[in-house]
């Protein structure tokens, strides 16, 4: 619970007697409080500067080093005041989180240092709140950055018993660890050149002495340029090849975008080379030499640029892509303006509104090359609009992208981006259970049977059973509330159930049986019997088994002629659902007699019928099985609170 | 309405200007007039002594209040959603906001949309420290929305309902939509003693009185603060 709320606690509290009038039963006893303890200045000592502040200040959390007895260690005897050999200044931050509920980080401390004091403490840094949070995260994110570039200045050196694949790796990733890896790089890059340049001469026309027709290089000296090509598929599929055999990981390398690009580069010649023979697919193949000029992206393993250059882009795609959404508008909006201008003008170039889409893109961009210019005077007028928006929108982008490459050349940062978004939903994930942690928790108090301690008077077969309940439930989930204000906000809780007769149940819980019983009830009418040895069927079905023993428990005060389904158990499942049939025998005059008028003797009819039902199950497994509802929603399991109508009545 | 009629005209004032600003140039819009102007909504409450004569507390039981008030509430005024607010906290199951309405009605006796410490210590020290009559009256004040002395079923309906809406829904036994109607039945065939489709603040009274359940349960919450 937050902490200033808890102050409210009394409030709340005080506010349930609205509800005392409309409640038909009567209200659990309130949590006594032990001591009254009066409120107290405490004082702690940081390093010679002392701070105060009351007790209850501190107890707000009790999950911390200051507000649970773990600063007792501190205490100081001849003093009377806690000692902490800490930085004074940092304590600042962590007393205001006591008093407002609100942890900072102050941006001139240093980010190790203050999470070392978060953790001395006992706070989670998620806490942290909004204002500050981002501010924390670039810290660190900065922090971890130096950690990481300090790592690699160690990986160079190289570690003794590397295997031949990992060195083969090691030189491809970092040409600068050996002579070998470094006459690899630059072999690669000379023959990407070669293979680039060759692509653009392949198309320059060659002067031929013969028939005065320029004829393309390619087409002359064929075998030349082939054979060229040759050697250089050659190189890039063994670079390929043994990339992959040296990756660790090669599924993922297979997925990078580097090995894509490789792919792709030395493809088209197989394709050809498969191809050459059929005519149809030449137009095809012709296609397919396009692709020849991806090699030149094989660059960028040896650019540092080109990388920055291409994250940039990936990193900017969302401006990229409000350009060109913004860029479609109006082209679409002003070609269709000057179609319509122009239409009226004889020998117009603006024969439809596609055909216009060219010039306003020329003159969006600045261009005017002067092939389409619109004629009328309207036309004139909206062609002016026309490139002065364009200026507007292209340059609004820009300089967003250009700064963005600036940051990210400068600093050179992988992609973290997704590593901050994970942080996110952990942090979130983390706030979330924190405060589910307040409603289960009343749940789990419940299951734990720590309401009925007060009811210690009646039953003590019960309250064994309680206990047995309790020691086989999950240990995780064993919260006693542990200060006053949790049993205090449980007994209000548990008031608001009172008042209106309904208890709370665990969502998951909820669904799920109203979703089973809905289909159980059905089936369990079969006449197969308790004694049968039917474990091998219930028990592999265990939470369902337990709706069905409930459903069937529920109609303990009916006398229909229904038989469930089996239900033979081991003693000590026996145990855990005699607790729960318990529960079922007594709630079941509540739900059956929703709509009559007096409740309060219903209560007491039941009770003499739980107590024997209670009784029969204790020695036997239910001989006389009994009835099923008829109605088809059952009941959820619920946790084992106690009967209201057995024991209350002898409270009171 | 006042308050409502005000807010509009500040409203539209306000849209003028931004209006004018936008012909003339100006950038920014200035929000800093307006938070002025909550800001300057503070309320000292009277003194100690003087609600010690009011109330039921002794001083320090109103120190502690006034301190866990201040802290929530700086400038001494609580507004209805931060109340929600509050009240939302110790019931997360299911949706209090109804209910905190008409406590929030209920505390704030005047009125004014605010409440203040004067409000609230009056309406505790009623709640925790008064006789049984003064207890009884402020819950007939709460369940009574339009003020008029006595409580319609409607209005006992309404109440009901955001009792039940508090507990949320995944309920055992399931909530069904009757239940809340169902209960307001059982409560005034209970308290009506003259059967003539309202209950007075004396009929009120006088049938809790003789409920032992009742009155027990308006005690236990004394050790509150």
């Amino acid at each position: 619970m937050a902490a200033g709320v808890a102050a409210w606690l009394p409030f709340a509290r005080a506010a349930a007697i609205g509800w005392m009038p409309v409640a038909n039963l009567p209200m659990p006893v309130a949590p006594a409080e032990k001591t009254k303890r009066q409120d107290e200045l405490i004082v702690l000592n940081v390093s010679g500067r002392r701070f105060q502040t009351w007790r209850n200040t501190l107890d707000r959390y009790p999950d911390t080093l200051l507000g649970s007895s773990e600063k007792e260690f501190f205490f100081n005897e001849e003093s009377g005041e806690y000692f902490f050999d800490r930085d004074p200044d940092l304590f600042r931050s962590i007393l205001n989180f006591y008093r407002t509920g609100k942890l900072h980080y102050p941006r001139y401390e240093c980010i190790l240092a203050y999470e070392e004091e978060l953790a001395f403490f006992g706070i989670i840094p998620e806490i942290i709140s909004d204002c500050c949070y981002e501010e924390y995260k670039d810290r660190r994110r900065e922090n971890a950055e130096r950690l990481l570039d300090d790592q690699e200045d160690n990986k160079d050196a190289k570690l003794p018993n590397m295997t031949f694949r990992e060195t083969m790796w090691r030189a491809f990733e970092n040409p600068h660890t050996s002579t070998m890896a470094l006459v690899f790089y630059y072999v690669t890059g000379f023959f990407i050149a070669i293979s680039v340049i060759t692509n653009v001469v392949e198309t320059v026309p060659c002067a031929t002495s013969g028939p005065a027709r320029d004829i393309p290089c390619g087409e002359r000296f064929t075998e030349a340029f082939f054979c060229m090509d040759t050697a250089c598929v050659m190189i890039f599929t063994v670079e390929y090849l043994m990339r992959l055999f040296a990756a660790p990981s090669r599924y993922r390398f297979v997925r990078s975008v580097m090995s894509i690009i490789d792919v792709v580069a030395i493809l088209p010649y197989y394709i050809g080379l498969v191809m050459t023979n059929n005519e149809d697919v030449s137009g095809a193949f012709v296609t397919l030499r396009v692709f020849r000029v991806f090699r030149i992206f094989k660059f960028s393993r040896h650019s540092q640029g080109l990388r920055i250059l291409g994250y940039t882009l990936k990193s900017c795609a969302s401006e990229l892509g409000f350009l060109l959404f913004s860029l479609t508008m109006a082209i679409i909006i002003f070609a269709t303006v000057m179609f319509y201008a122009e239409k009226g003008s004889s020998s117009s170039k603006f024969t439809s509104i596609p055909a216009s889409f060219w010039y306003t893109i020329v003159t969006m961009t600045t261009l005017g090359y002067g092939d389409m210019v619109p004629k009328t005077i309207a036309g004139k007028i909206f062609g002016s609009i026309c490139s002065l928006s364009g200026v507007l929108v292209i340059a609004l982008p820009v300089p967003v992208i250009v700064s963005n490459f600036s940051r990210i050349y400068h600093q050179n940062q992988r992609a973290d981006k997704r590593k901050a978004q994970k942080m996110q939903k952990a942090r979130l994930a983390r706030m979330r259970i924190s405060k589910a942690d307040s409603s289960s928790a009343f749940m789990h108090s419940k299951r734990n049977g720590l309401l009925s301690e007060p009811l210690e008077i009646t039953q003590p077969p019960y309250k064994m059973k309680l206990s047995h309940q309790g020691s086989l439930d999950e240990d995780q989930h064993s919260i006693k509330p542990s200060t006053l204000i949790e049993s205090q906000h449980h007994h209000l809780l548990h008031c608001l159930e009172k008042t209106t007769n309904h208890e709370f149940v665990d969502e998951q819980f909820y669904e799920q049986t109203y979703l089973e019983s809905a289909l159980h009830n059905y089936p369990s009418r079969s006449p197969s019997l308790s004694s049968q040895g039917l474990t091998g069927s219930c028990c592999t079905r265990r939470p369902k088994r337990l709706t069905q023993l409930t459903n069937d428990t529920s109609g303990a005060t009916h006398t229909h002629s229904h038989t469930p389904h089996g239900h033979t158990h081991t003693n000590t499942a026996g145990l855990q659902e005699l607790s729960a049939i318990h529960i079922q025998c007594a709630d079941q005059p509540l739900t059956t007699s929703r709509s009559s008028l007096n409740m309060r003797t219903d209560d007491q009819q039941s009770r003499l019928n739980c107590q024997g039902g209670q009784i029969t199950t204790a020695i036997i497994t239910i001989p006389t099985p009994p009835a099923t509802t008829p109605d088809g929603d059952g009941h959820a399991p619920s946790p084992p609170v106690s009967s209201p109508g057995v024991v209350k009545v002898s409270a009171l | 309405m006042s308050s409502r009629r005000k807010k509009c005209k500040r409203q539209i004032l306000k849209f003028g200007q931004n209006v004018v600003r936008f012909i003339t140039g100006t950038l920014s819009s200035d929000t800093a007039a307006e938070e002025q102007e909550q800001a300057a909504q503070r309320h000292r409450p009277e003194t100690i002594d003087c609600l010690l004569a009011q109330t039921h507390f002794t001083k320090r039981e109103l120190q502690i209040l006034y301190r866990g008030f201040k802290n929530e509430c700086p400038n001494g005024l609580v507004n209805e959603d931060t109340f929600k607010n509050i009240y939302g906290h110790f019931f997360p199951h299911g949706d209090s906001s109804n209910y905190a309405h008409f406590l929030f009605r209920a505390f704030d006796r005047n009125q004014t949309g605010f409440v203040n410490f004067e409000d609230f210590s009056l309406g505790l020290s009623a709640l925790l420290r008064g006789p049984v009559e003064e207890k009884l009256t402020w819950v007939f004040n709460l369940y009574d929305i339009n003020n008029d002395g006595c409580i319609t079923k409607e209005e006992m309906l309404d109440i009901m309902k955001a009792i039940y809406d508090m507990m949320g829904t995944s309920l055992n036994p399931r909530l069904s939509e009757d239940t809340a109607r169902q209960h307001t039945e059982i409560f005034f065939q209970k308290m009506d003693k003259n059967q003539n489709g309202v209950i007075t603040i004396d009929e009120f009274i006088e049938c809790c009185q003789k409920e032992e359940n009742i009155v027990k349960s308006m005690y236990i919450f004394e050790n509150a603060i």
